[in-house]
């Protein structure tokens, strides 16, 4: 401090310390800097991808692309993705309400215990799968019982999707739940709706946003999801392989435009959910 | 409580019918019991199963404790560099209007839509040693791909946007005024940075740091495809327990499995911890 009292600048230079004579040469620098990092970092590799796909031409890049293998794993992606977004919508909607509108004993744990797939590698979620329901697992001899396949099929990859992708949708909402507060459902309710009504009428259109923003990280983490669908396919036979299990595949039988090319258009898709999430925020931005 | 919530209160318990609110909580315990819990149970089951002794032995394996080893260093070589980058990147996304600034704020969130194993593919295909950039680095004895470097880039790349989201918000609310005072009693910019505004991000800081070197410590899909896998040299922990898992040493899988898990569970309290403390807000991985 009395450093600072000692450069105390006489008054008549007070004006130019304004804030907008401060960002010189250092704002540039520091701009500049920081500019370079990120190209290095992100825009780099994107430019990569997109020469490496094209590096045998057009004509390949779409030979791989519309092959048996690349559409089935493509399919099956898509439908993976889609199944685990809706299951974990649909409970997470109800585990977000839970969270911001229930009190009861124990609600903090649940809360905690919301984030673990976020603390566990996918590998090792995949692996509990496998201790579940693989040939030593817990239920080994209940499924061998019931003829049911789980793990090294695509009900475990299905499970271990729906692990990864779990936390989105209730961590968008919670917060934007008790940010909206319950007079509103109070009202619907002493007007004689039902929880149903209220939810449908007032929550839902309060909340639609954070939810598709949460639906959509929920998606984007499904579709990409490699580790644990490895592990829980076992990688058998092509019609278990998700588009992320084909790159896998393709780098390992050295066929480097087949594996170039699919993640050229999983990085598209995913420049789009991209852009749709600055869509929402937007929209958020305007409304709360 | 005030008269009004007290009525609140009575109107709840007087007009929603309790059914609905107890089949939805037990709809909600239910399923995070089945999805979550039970296979944590069995994993915390099988570790402990053989015993400490097998336990510690199967973690001092030197394969599985050099692959740990590795999987830490990585991950702090990393968690500094993100820390130092994305901190820089706050302030600068915060403080200063600039062409393209926009873009680089939406861009931040790519690794976050980007599947891991398309990073690690993209990493490749620029640093590869078949690749220009990666013959030319590797002329110059920079060897990226299976190497260490190319695993430190992948973690950077996965876990570029933790810092810089938890930070952001933070500075900018940080009341301008202060700054200015200190503007006006002639200390430099550095000198307010260090004064003023790094006390009141360092909580953000870390809780972003403490994000980073978790999501790190479980990073699979870039690094499988980036590191080679080098037993010894460029296996890290997750690669080593798919190894376990693929050869059928499921005991040598779930040992590593539970340190690693009770790593990240230690950190996750602390970021909470460090939530709760401060109140920074969160940021959805």
């Amino acid at each position: 401090m009395s450093q600072l009292e000692t450069t105390i600048p006489a008054a008549t230079d007070f004006m130019p310390h304004s804030r907008s004579a401060r960002p010189g040469k250092l704002a540039w620098l520091l701009i500049a800097v920081v500019v370079l990092y990120a190209a290095f970092l992100l825009g780099g590799p994107l430019v990569a991808v997109i020469g490496g796909a094209f590096a045998s031409g057009a004509g390949a890049l779409w030979r791989e692309l519309t092959s048996a293998a690349a559409l089935n794993a493509l399919w099956l992606t898509l439908l993976m993705a889609v199944a685990a977004t809706v299951i974990n919508t649909l409970f997470g909607l109800c585990i977000a309400w839970v969270l911001a509108r229930d009190k009861f004993k124990g609600k903090s744990f649940i809360n905690s215990i919301v984030d673990l797939p976020f603390a566990v590698s996918p590998v090792i979620a995949g692996f509990m799968l496998i201790l579940l329901f693989g040939r030593n697992g817990w239920f080994a001899s209940w499924l061998e019982a019931a003829n049911l396949k789980i793990v090294f099929a695509l009900p475990g990859m299905l499970l271990a999707t729906i692990f990864v992708s779990l936390p989105f949708v209730v961590r968008e909402i919670v917060p934007v739940l008790i940010h909206l507060g319950e007079e509103q459902e109070h009202a619907a309710y002493t007007l004689g709706a039902s929880y149903w009504q209220t939810f449908w009428h007032i929550t839902l259109p309060n909340i639609q946003w954070g939810l598709l923003y949460g639906v959509t990280l929920t998606f984007a983490r499904a579709l990409g999801e490699f580790g644990a669908v490895l592990v829980v396919s076992g990688s058998v036979s092509r019609l278990t392989e998700t588009a992320t299990l084909f790159i896998f595949r393709s780098l390992d039988d050295r066929n480097e435009v087949g594996a170039n090319a699919m993640a050229l258009v999983l990085a598209l898709i995913s420049f789009s959910i991209l852009l749709a999430m600055e869509y929402y925020k937007k929209h958020t931005r305007r409304i709360g | 409580m005030s008269a009004s919530a007290i009525h609140l209160k009575a109107l709840q318990s007087a007009t929603v019918c309790p059914w609905g609110k107890w089949s939805l909580r037990a709809i909600a315990v239910l399923y995070l019991s089945l999805i979550l819990l039970l296979p944590l149970a069995a994993m915390l089951q099988h570790g402990f199963s053989n015993g400490l002794a097998a336990f510690l032995n199967d973690v001092t394996n030197p394969l599985a404790w050099g692959a740990l080893k590795l999987t830490l260093t990585a991950a702090i070589a990393m968690t500094v560099i993100n820390t130092l980058m994305g901190t820089l990147t706050a302030y600068v996304l915060v403080r200063y209007e600039f062409f393209g600034r926009r873009l680089l704020n939406s861009i931040i969130d790519l690794p976050f839509a980007i599947p891991t194993l398309v990073a690690g593919v993209m990493l490749v295909v620029l640093y590869g040693p078949q690749r220009t950039l990666g013959a030319w680095l590797e002329a110059h004895g920079v060897q990226v791909i299976f190497a260490t470097p190319g695993i430190v880039m992948a973690l950077l790349f996965v876990t570029y946007p933790f810092v810089i989201r938890t930070v952001q918000p933070v500075l900018m609310e940080i009341d301008r005024t202060e700054e200015e005072a200190a503007w006006t009693l002639g200390a430099s910019e550095w000198k307010t940075f260090l004064h003023i505004i790094l006390p009141a991000i360092r909580p953000a800081m870390m809780t972003g740091a403490l994000l980073c070197f978790a999501r790190a410590l479980g990073e699979f899909g870039s690094i499988v495809i980036v590191a080679g896998n080098i037993p010894g040299r460029t296996l890290t922990a997750p690669v080593y327990i798919f190894g376990q898992i693929e050869s059928q040493n499921q005991h040598g899988a779930s040992a590593v499995s539970l340190l690693l898990l009770v790593l990240s569970f230690a950190l996750m309290f602390a970021v909470d911890w460090l939530q709760r403390r401060k109140g920074v807000t969160h940021v959805a991985a």
